[in-house]
């Protein structure tokens, strides 16, 4: 194989795309201080993918969690131990339904609309004007959407669990007729602290993640209607797999 | 005053190309302080690759390019940004930041590099607006402006810092003749009032002809001509003779470069 060829090999390729994800990361962080100075930039980011995206968290943790108060509640029964309905949930919920599910929606809901953004400002030549007025872009474009994202999901994750378990709640307690006692008792006792910090570790990193593919993709986005669009799936895809990736990678060193 | 510190933007000898292809080839261009200097070149003749030169955006292959003496090769991100600071620039569709309103957008650079009390920043927005003519306006969000307004919000945006040098990309395209009378009417006032020395990126002779001091005609990778608006008129050099009246064809082919139109429209298959 030629040196050309190896060079635009996928493997060489995908080896390149990491690396200049890394050096993106990098950039960013050396910019995340000087973000912090301008709070309403921070707490404008925290609005648009955080409280833009509580309905759709809320709702879809409300259903996870009624879907696993049915299918816990009937796997449980026939050993007759439905009274664990509520641990069985919090975990689940806690330590994997919450991060992961809200991660993928968090990447269609938030991460969508930060590389569309990004990429049409690209586009519109709107990041070459802040460079051409001596602002530059990641500081004032990149590194609160990043931070916003950061910080949006594990909060995301915590209320997706919190509505998830009510919901198992409902079903379980209030419709299939399990004690209520038994169900927050048994959870109380046996949720620990490290699988609350496990669930919160996992949405921190898959927070990272997402936002950074999601600004990556839109910073580098083909500036046209097309490339934007590519741009746009490509956070999609490469969020989804790179979050299910991590939680497995995660999920093992927590064992 | 001497020709050296006459000089705001000097460029020797630069070579530039993108994927293979050749943009410029041993290009030479100076702009005087204080004159309007309009860059004209048929499409894709590198109009917009020479700004983005010029401002920092790119780095030239050989050559060099020089803005009040320094040159941009040599350069951190920091010093290039203190060299932005002294220039302005109109962008052909605007550039508006579409998430903040007219005010905020022509407030943006002050807010950005300086501390300057709300009450000053709102007389010196106001201002600035009023000199484009549109202080009325400066509740809009840029979705609600049409181009030519676009455009003028943007020059009051290029303008708010005082600068050195304005920067005009393309700004006559697609406006109405009134808009395009009072766009040509405010880049002389700059230059006339303030004194800024302006850098015209355009195509359009006659316009230009009416407010340009100096002139280079951009073709073939170079400078082929330059001078004064009327001088390029009167030039006996065909290249020049065919983009300022505007012929269709001559050294500067109508068609692109293709194969025989018989042979072609003649063979089966393929394109």
């Amino acid at each position: 194989m030629s040196r050309r060829s190896l060079a635009e090999s996928p493997p060489a390729v995908a080896l390149r795309r990491i690396g200049a994800v890394a050096l993106f990361l990098v950039r960013i962080l050396g910019q995340c201080l000087p973000a912090l100075r301008q709070p309403q930039l921070l707490v404008r980011q925290l609005y648009n993918a955080g409280a833009r995206s509580l309905v759709i968290i809320m709702l879809s943790g409300l259903f996870v969690g009624m879907v696993l108060g049915l299918q816990g509640f009937d796997l449980l029964q026939r050993f007759g131990s439905e009274d664990a309905l509520g641990v069985a949930a919090a975990l689940s919920l806690l330590k994997e339904l919450g991060p992961v599910v809200t991660s993928l929606l968090f990447a269609g809901r938030a991460g969508t609309a930060l590389t569309s953004e990004i990429g049409l400002m690209r586009a519109t030549d709107q990041l070459t004007a802040m460079q051409m007025m001596a602002v530059d872009p990641m500081r004032r474009v990149v590194a609160p959407r990043f931070l916003g994202g950061v910080i949006a999901m594990p909060l995301l994750a915590a209320i997706f669990s919190g509505l998830g378990l009510f919901g198992a709640h409902l079903v379980g307690v209030q419709l299939m007729g399990v004690d209520a006692g038994s169900f927050w008792s048994q959870t109380q006792g046996a949720v620990k602290l490290e699988d609350v910090s496990e669930g919160i570790t996992k949405s921190l990193v898959f927070g990272v993640a997402v936002s950074l593919i999601a600004v990556y993709e839109g910073y580098h986005a083909t500036p046209t209607a097309e490339g934007v669009g590519l741009a746009t799936t490509r956070t999609v895809v490469a969020s989804s797999v790179l979050t299910l990736l991590l939680d497995y990678v995660l999920t093992a060193m927590f064992l | 005053m001497s020709a050296a510190s006459d000089t705001v933007v000097d460029v020797r000898d630069v070579h530039y190309g993108v994927a293979g292809r050749s943009i410029f080839s041993g290009l030479d261009l100076t702009v005087r302080r204080g004159r309007i200097t309009a860059i004209m070149g048929p499409s894709g003749t590198g109009k917009t690759t020479l700004l983005r030169l010029i401002t920092g955006q790119i780095q030239a292959g050989r050559g060099e390019v020089r803005v009040w003496g320094e040159n941009f090769s040599t350069l951190g991100l920091r010093e290039i940004y203190r060299l932005r600071r002294r220039m302005g620039m109109l962008f052909q569709n605007g550039a508006l930041l579409t998430d903040l309103s007219v005010f905020e957008n022509v407030a943006f650079p002050v807010r950005a590099h300086s501390d300057l009390p709300e009450s000053l920043l709102r007389r010196l927005v106001l201002m600035k607006l009023q000199a484009v003519g549109l202080r009325g306006a400066a509740s809009l969000m840029p979705t609600e402006l049409s181009g030519g307004m676009a455009r003028r919000v943007a020059l009051a945006r290029a303008i708010v810092m005082d600068p050195e040098l304005l920067i005009y990309d393309e700004p006559f395209v697609g406006l109405d003749p009134i808009s395009l009378g009072v766009i040509l009417r405010l880049i002389r006032q700059m230059n006339e009032t303030l004194g800024i020395t302006s850098i015209v990126v355009s195509h359009d002779v006659k316009e230009l002809s009416a407010i340009a001091h100096d002139s280079y005609l951009l073709s073939q990778g170079g400078v082929v001509a330059s001078g004064s608006p009327m001088e390029l008129v009167q030039s006996g050099s065909e290249i020049v003779r065919q983009f300022m009246s505007g012929a269709a064809d001559g050294p500067v082919p109508f068609h692109y470069p293709a194969a025989d139109y018989r042979e072609q429209l003649l063979a089966e298959g393929g394109r």
